[in-house]
């Protein structure tokens, strides 16, 4: 598979007011993410890893290094709309990102200004709506709408662009457990049965234990890089920078440490079930 | 002697409209004072609607809610000190902060309630102290802190005003653990020391496995419990049902007794279930040296 985003000693400082030092919020990243990847990056609040996301679909632009999507330089700003057709963004909130008063309209927005004519923009928009489920709701004011069902038109937004990868930031940090589910599920199949490209940034262990790939940043860098099972095993490193393991991975740990044997790597339930049965046998 | 308590309220919202909707049925509940209780409930399930009761932001469509044994809708002109004697922060009440510094933002409150200077000066740096803020962010400008700071400025700033039930809607919405942790532990010692009554709706139960002495869960405009947390968390199987996130620590424990590994426990916590399982293993490993 080749790779789709490539990002290379990557700098980014944040203008600074008058008299003050600019800030330094990333400090040389090296990412490369293959096409059809599913990756959670995870970080808290302050290590970077917005800022990364804003890169990806050229919202910011690299105080130094490179960052390459599809082969576009992001920094290209005469290529700037194809880039941004091939990388979708998702925000945390889902009440800043929709402009009309009816789900379809809002769903067809992107697609008027790129002037896409109207037979094959009403069937994106319709496939886009059934994708995320929300076909349903096409005439309904987004109003009317629950948190995860909004973040879901959202999203029918960013797939009617046929995009070939989506950069989702914290996505479902301001819904419910339900809302969270809905969203995680439409993330999850856009990946499967599209191949598309997703790179999700959240605070929940377990979605990211659900991704391929998990990237953990602090303070501007990237620090570990591997599978969630390989990531979460380092029980430790994980706590040291504020990061949670899921429950599981914990407890597992915790009775290694105990002196148990224990499998390191544990990061589903049904395996947690599995390795403690396999203590009392 | 309950501090809040509800009799049969009911709100129905856009009564006689087509958009007529009861999101909260009939609703028999007692708190009692110096409780700290986690609030749960699906979106849409009326722990919203309920909580904003409580200090008289609605009034009940039928039915009461008594505070420290009055009706607060018995004198309307009384509604001003039950706002006083029960503060609500909303969801990321960070937006709702506007002062020049933070001294003045935290102090807004009890200057509202007429204190003088001095009663007021001391609830500023007792509260600031709690919430972990340091002196030397008081003069600042609220608007050049953090977001997790701003947010703890918000929630000092209705603290400070010692109410006598302080109720917190969702306080770690869009946190990181860290920051998840850190609110919490400091809401914690504000509690300790003013022993009020604190309410902290939240949607995660890992959460409220932390700090709850009990639990309130709303399911459809109805109160589905309100107990205490062990109690509560035995009823896991039916939460996960309404639709509410169980911890993974719980769900494994169901999976082993399913198993036939019953710990006769209802776990939340992992020092818990770490502790139960090194107990039942000493225990085995007892059994077989004998």
């Amino acid at each position: 598979m080749s790779n789709i985003i490539e990002i290379k000693n990557l700098y980014f400082s944040y203008p600074s007011d008058e008299g003050s030092e600019p800030v330094e919020v990333l400090k040389g990243v090296d990412l490369t993410i293959k096409e059809g990847e599913f990756t959670a990056i995870l970080g808290h609040n302050g290590s970077g890893k917005s800022t990364l996301a804003k890169h990806i679909n050229g919202i910011l632009v690299p105080t130094s290094g490179t960052v390459t999507v599809d082969g576009i330089n992001t920094a290209d700003e005469e290529k700037i709309y194809d880039l941004r057709c091939r990388a979708g963004m998702v925000f945390q909130n889902p009440d800043n990102q929709i402009v009309s008063s009816v789900v379809e309209e809002d769903v067809a927005f992107a697609l008027e200004n790129l002037g896409v004519p109207y037979e094959e923009m009403r069937r994106r928009v319709d496939e886009a709506l059934k994708d995320v489920n929300m076909y349903d709701y096409r005439l309904h004011s987004p109003a009317q709408l629950s948190g995860g069902q909004k973040q879901r038109v959202a999203i029918a937004g960013i797939i009617a662009m046929k995009p070939k990868c989506i950069i989702l930031d914290e996505p479902t940090a301001m819904l419910d457990p339900q809302g969270r589910r809905e969203v995680m599920a439409v993330i999850k199949r856009m990946n499967r049965d599209h191949g598309i490209t997703i790179v999700l940034i959240t605070h929940y262990m377990d979605e990211a234990a659900q991704c391929g790939r998990v990237v953990v940043m602090d303070k501007g860098r990237v620090i570990l890089d591997d599978t969630p099972r390989a990531v979460f095993s380092q029980v430790d490193k994980v706590k040291a920078i504020g990061l949670d393991v899921p429950q599981v991975t914990e407890l597992a740990w915790e009775l290694k440490k105990a002196g148990f044997d224990m499998p390191e790597d544990i990061i589903t339930e049904e395996e947690c079930v599995s390795g403690i049965m396999n203590l009392f046998n | 002697m309950a501090i809040l308590e509800t009799q049969g309220l009911t709100y129905v919202y856009s009564e006689g409209s087509p958009f007529q909707k009861t999101a909260v049925d009939h609703v028999d509940l007692k708190i009692e004072e110096g409780e700290m209780v986690g609030v749960m409930g699906h979106t849409g399930s009326g722990k919203s609607t309920l909580i904003q009761h409580f200090n008289g932001l609605l009034k009940p469509t039928s039915g009461k809610v008594l505070l420290d044994g009055e009706d607060i809708w018995a004198d309307k002109k009384n509604i001003r000190d039950v706002r006083f004697k029960v503060g609500l922060v909303f969801q990321y009440p960070e937006y709702q902060i506007f002062e020049e510094t933070v001294f003045k933002d935290i102090a807004f409150g009890p200057k509202n309630m007429g204190l003088d200077e001095a009663e007021i000066k001391k609830r500023v740096l007792e509260t600031a102290h709690d919430i972990g803020l340091g002196e030397e962010l008081l003069e600042r400008s609220p608007f050049e802190l953090s977001g997790g700071q701003k947010r703890r400025v918000a929630i000092a700033g209705v603290m400070a005003m010692n109410p006598k039930v302080l109720i917190l809607d969702e306080p770690t919405a869009g946190l990181d653990p860290a920051g998840r942790d850190k609110i919490l532990s400091h809401i914690k010692a504000y509690h300790k020391r003013m022993k009020n009554t604190i309410l902290i709706v939240s949607h995660s139960m890992e959460d409220i496995a932390g700090f709850a002495d009990k639990i309130l869960v709303m399911n459809k405009s109805k109160l589905f419990c309100y107990d205490d947390t062990e109690k509560v968390f035995a009823r896991s199987e039916e939460i996960a049902e309404i639709g509410l996130d169980v911890p993974q620590i719980t769900k494994v424990f169901i999976g082993l007794k399913k198993q036939g590994l019953d710990f006769g426990k209802d776990v939340y916590t992992v020092e818990y279930a770490k502790k139960l399982i090194l107990k039942k293993l000493a225990e085995k490993g007892g059994a077989e040296n004998c």
